[in-house]
């Protein structure tokens, strides 16, 4: 995975509250068996004016002009700013792959759903929770300011605005040591390999049944 | 010390170590696999040269890409059109052989959607810690286990080393007390559930569904309370062990037998919450005033009782809540104030790992028997979850009853619930859907869901708009 420390991007908008999944990347495009190649399909249905397909050529694609991402103001952003409950409902991991290919490299919002915000932090992408305030004042700053970019710092936890104004805030241990450090988990894990083995031993005589096989 | 939740004990018993970072690791059970998010999973095991922890905790079926349609389906995997489908389905063949891991393959007996062959067969058990990359996973918690959904990268994570790592959710129960009225479903429960405590009420939670009329639930109504759990926010949601789950599970091919069964139940009848056990937070719901639910919106959140109007986003207080339904009423082609009844249909779909299991279709026939679709229903897909779904319909003649009523009777698939295959909506068309998500654009480019249970899903499909199954008595009966 790739390591995250510090990032300086621009911002751009992604308005809505409980913005899915299936909006993210829709159905059609999960048929692929790749990580990556999403980005031109990420949020499909708002950026084009056509039905995408899985393969197409999306350079000749109508672009919804209305839709902010095809703002000229927005192009080569890499922080998406968003609102509560992002990345709800399916537990694709091809929405964080398709906003990572598409360029992200942090999104900030005030909530995001439980699977959405797990699969970012094995993608070396990283999901910024602000208070709700704190995240309308960011809509506001960036709205009123073309070129508006933010630092995010995670070794420090901070998000520093153009005025240099810092603000912190919270990541888990472990995950902030993964991605600072781009670590693939499964090998941290498999250094337990004798507590899970140890584990196994003892459940197979309480449950033997949990470890029949199917046939 | 106060009791144990359900959701503790589960917790505790695959503890395999803490770690002093506050984050475990966590034993899994059993692992379901289908097409869609496994390929990349195996493929980043063969990048690092890895092989399955333990290749006997996993199984594996197509399901979201299989086509629904008979002649399509009897081709076999060659036979699907679609080649980006076809190569997917493929690909977890071609997996399965390499990895030697069990599938019950695209025409093969077992097949069907993987969370309704996990119980249906015994593969899923009380107690076990279950996960599949598909956020339904959820729906086995109905039978007392810990069950959710993954991403691919964790996928590949229990693939190699059975655990996943993890940090303790908080414990909410939902508890549903009192009688549910007839023609009132646990799709109508679960429905309410989400209207009353929005799709992130369960964020960071682990859900535990109680009360009388959740312990008065069959297991399958159990099972589509808990697929939805997610639709709350919640990954995991879970009911207690009782003697219909003992019931249930006893004498499936899977499920332990003799001696090994009176052990399990042994170990199983300490699965429920202890009665001074903690919640972080309590939900409470009466059964009594929860009537038949349709959605409206694009969210699951956005639900109605079906004699109730489409709301007016003017007297919404919340800006951000405003703008979500008046872009959800312009998505779906409804106005403030709009009677759900005078919503008119063009598709109805009763399937989906929320409600395609042979209780499912049993009401659905139950409403449809003597009866037509309406002519301005352009179609009604029935596609049951399971090959073993379908073979028992089949038996009690519930498929004649369908296509009396000109419904069509499928194959098993995830068919129009997502429209990964040949089904789906066209844009600007209104579906009542007995699945899980109404999203913009779910179910097909443009199209319009309205979530409902099997019985108000059949009764539209006849009246073509929506009406309250209460009043559509039985053809032969006298209201």
């Amino acid at each position: 995975m790739k390591a995250f420390t510090q990032h300086q991007g621009l911002v751009a908008p992604m308005d809505r509250a409980n913005v899915d999944t299936d909006l993210i990347i829709p159905k059609q495009f999960l048929k692929s068996i790749k990580r990556t190649g999403f980005g031109p399909n990420l949020f499909d249905e708002l950026r084009y004016l056509d039905e995408g397909a899985p393969g197409q050529d999306c350079s000749k694609r109508p672009l919804n002009p209305e839709f902010p991402l095809n703002f000229e103001r927005y192009q080569g952003a890499s922080v998406l700013l968003a609102r509560k409950n992002f990345g709800c409902g399916s537990s694709r991991e091809h929405a964080p792959w398709a906003l990572d290919d598409y360029g992200f490299r942090a999104v900030i919002a005030p909530s995001f759903a439980d699977i959405f915000f797990n699969n970012c932090f094995k993608n070396g992408l990283l999901p910024i929770v602000l208070d709700e305030a704190v995240v309308e004042q960011l809509f506001e700053e960036m709205y009123a300011q073309e070129g508006y970019a933010l630092t995010i710092d995670l070794e420090k936890q901070q998000v520093v605005k153009p005025d240099g104004s810092a603000i912190p805030f919270e990541v888990d241990e472990f995950r902030k040591h993964c991605l600072l450090n781009g670590l693939d988990d499964i090998g941290l894990t498999l250094e337990d390999a004798d507590a899970i083995r140890a584990y196994e031993k003892k459940r197979r005589e309480q449950a033997p049944w949990l470890f029949d096989a199917v046939k | 010390m106060a009791g144990q939740t359900l959701y503790d004990k589960l917790w505790q018993d695959h503890l395999v170590k803490s770690r002093e970072d506050g984050t475990a690791l966590i034993y899994i059970d059993r692992h379901l696999i289908h097409e869609v998010t496994s390929p990349q999973a195996f493929e980043g095991l063969r990048l690092a040269g890895r092989g399955l922890w333990r290749k006997d905790s996993l199984v594996a079926t197509p399901d979201h890409n299989v086509p629904s349609h008979a002649g399509e389906r009897a081709g076999g995997v060659a036979g699907i059109r679609d080649e980006v489908s076809r190569i997917q389905v493929q690909t977890l063949d071609e997996n399965c052989n390499d990895f030697e891991v069990v599938q019950f393959g695209i025409n093969e007996p077992g097949q069907g959607i993987v969370h309704v062959i996990g119980p249906e067969t015994g593969a899923t058990l009380p107690g076990m810690t279950v996960v599949c990359g598909d956020s339904h996973t959820s729906t086995h918690g109905a039978l007392g286990a810990l069950a959710h959904g993954i991403g691919t990268s964790e996928v590949e994570h229990v693939m190699a080393t059975q655990c996943l790592i993890q940090k303790k959710m908080k414990n909410m129960l939902v508890r549903v007390d009192g009688e549910l009225g007839p023609g009132v479903t646990a799709k109508d429960v679960v429905l309410a559930i989400i209207g009353k405590i929005g799709t992130a009420g369960g964020t960071g939670y682990a859900i535990e569904f109680g009360g009388s009329a959740i312990r008065g639930l069959s297991m399958e109504g159990r099972m589509t309370i808990c697929n939805m759990a997610i639709e709350a926010g919640a990954r995991a949601g879970m009911v207690a062990v009782d003697q219909v789950t003992l019931d249930y599970v006893k004498d499936k091919p899977y499920a332990p037998k003799g001696e090994q069964w009176d052990r399990a139940v042994e170990n199983w009848s300490r699965l429920h919450s202890d009665d001074d056990a903690v919640f972080d937070a309590v939900v409470e719901l009466a059964a009594e005033e929860i009537e038949p639910q349709v959605s409206w919106g694009t969210s699951p959140e956005m639900v109605a009782s079906v004699n109730a109007r489409v709301p007016d986003p003017a007297v919404e207080a919340d800006q951000t809540r405003r703008a979500g339904i008046e872009r959800a009423l312009e998505y779906m082609g409804l106005s403030a104030g709009q009677a759900i009844g005078d919503i008119q249909l063009d598709r109805v779909f009763i399937g989906s790992c929320t409600n395609s299991r042979i209780e499912d279709l049993r009401a659905a026939a139950a409403v449809a028997k003597g009866r037509r679709k309406a002519d301005s229903v352009k179609q009604v897909l029935i596609v049951p979850g399971s090959q073993a779904v379908k073979a028992q319909a089949e038996k009690e003649g519930l498929h004649e009853v369908f296509t009396a009523a000109g419904f069509e009777w499928r194959e098993p698939s995830c068919s129009m619930c997502l429209a990964m295959n040949a089904d789906k909506l066209g844009a600007g068309e209104h579906c009542a859907s007995t699945s899980n998500r109404n999203f913009e654009g779910r179910q097909g480019y443009g199209g319009r869901t309205h979530l409902v249970s099997p019985a108000m899903a059949a009764a539209a499909a006849i009246a073509g708009h929506f009406v309250d199954v209460r009043e559509f008595v039985a053809v032969g009966e006298t209201a």
